[in-house]
């Protein structure tokens, strides 16, 4: 059942970023050139998307537990360390230089682009990369 | 040049949106792609696994979906510099992991739930990400 649930979501996601652009390197890469040649469209996907959360979220969390879970895994923390600083500045750069963000990156897996076939791997070992270094300092 | 899209990205956005709405319902947990796929890779801390590959499978199917369903190939552009897109990729998996979340668990999810964390986290990845295009297309020049 989670499998199917789980599939279904990404499909969904993937779906909605296919279908918003967001899935191309070269749109996102527009929105993020203010001073040339700006595309604001990706605001649009940020403000429907945001929208439709706020929404919903309020909703759901109106219910004791989620439908196949026991309980709401939400995030607790509330501090602003270095990490939340230094991970999103990195994290924008490679945003900057690639035009892909994970979730986008993965929907452009199949179609198999040179570059997109060198991102994935890169991205994965960087994520792996992070967990160690932050499993060891704690 | 890519076209305004102001429609279709927001009705893109809302399915969004609806995923991680249903995400929050049906798994109770936030749709942070950074963490899904960070934990496709070892250590296992938990029995999700298959879950979190089902979700990644989801992502991969999609844009044959979209042909399939609009009879149109998904079109994109890709760099195709070995070089830049593997330096992306480092800074995109570490970055995110490291700041606990990217564009979907800070940028829909954190937004959506008021997160001042999410908030900060967005509006660092937003400056660089900006700062970055500035810099590649109008400094250097490419």
């Amino acid at each position: 059942m989670t499998l199917l649930v789980n599939l279904g979501l990404g499909l969904l996601f993937g779906i909605g970023l296919v279908v918003s652009g967001m899935s191309d390197p070269a749109k996102v890469l527009n929105f993020l050139d203010l001073f040339g040649t700006f595309d604001p469209s990706l605001a649009f996907v940020m403000g429907g998307a945001v929208l439709v959360a706020f929404i919903g979220f309020r909703l759901v969390l109106r219910r004791e537990a989620p439908v196949l879970a026991p309980r709401f895994h939400l995030p607790t923390r509330r501090d602003i360390d270095a990490r939340l600083i230094v991970g999103p500045a990195l994290f924008g750069i490679g945003w900057g230089l690639g035009g892909f963000c994970p979730g986008p990156a993965f929907t452009a897996l199949g179609l198999g682009a040179a570059g997109t076939l060198v991102f994935v791997p890169a991205m994965l070992a960087g994520m792996w990369a992070a967990r160690r270094l932050g499993d060891a300092q704690g | 040049m890519t076209s305004f899209t102001p429609l279709a990205s927001l009705i893109g956005g809302m399915l969004i949106g609806l995923s991680a709405v249903l995400m929050m319902l049906l798994e109770g947990r936030i749709a942070g792609i950074s963490g899904i796929a960070s934990r496709l890779l070892p250590p296992y801390r938990d029995a999700g696994l298959a879950g979190r590959l089902a979700f990644i499978a989801g992502l991969i199917a999609a844009p044959f979906i979209v042909a399939a369903a609009t009879g149109q190939p998904v079109m994109q552009t890709v760099s195709a510099d070995p070089v830049l897109m593997a330096a992306a990729g480092l800074l995109v998996g570490f970055g995110s992991v490291w700041g606990s979340g990217c564009t979907s668990g800070h940028g829909v999810c954190g937004l959506a739930r008021l997160s001042p964390r999410s908030a900060v986290a967005t509006a660092v990845f937003m400056a660089t990400g900006f700062a970055t295009v500035f810099v590649v297309r109008h400094v250097l020049g490419n």
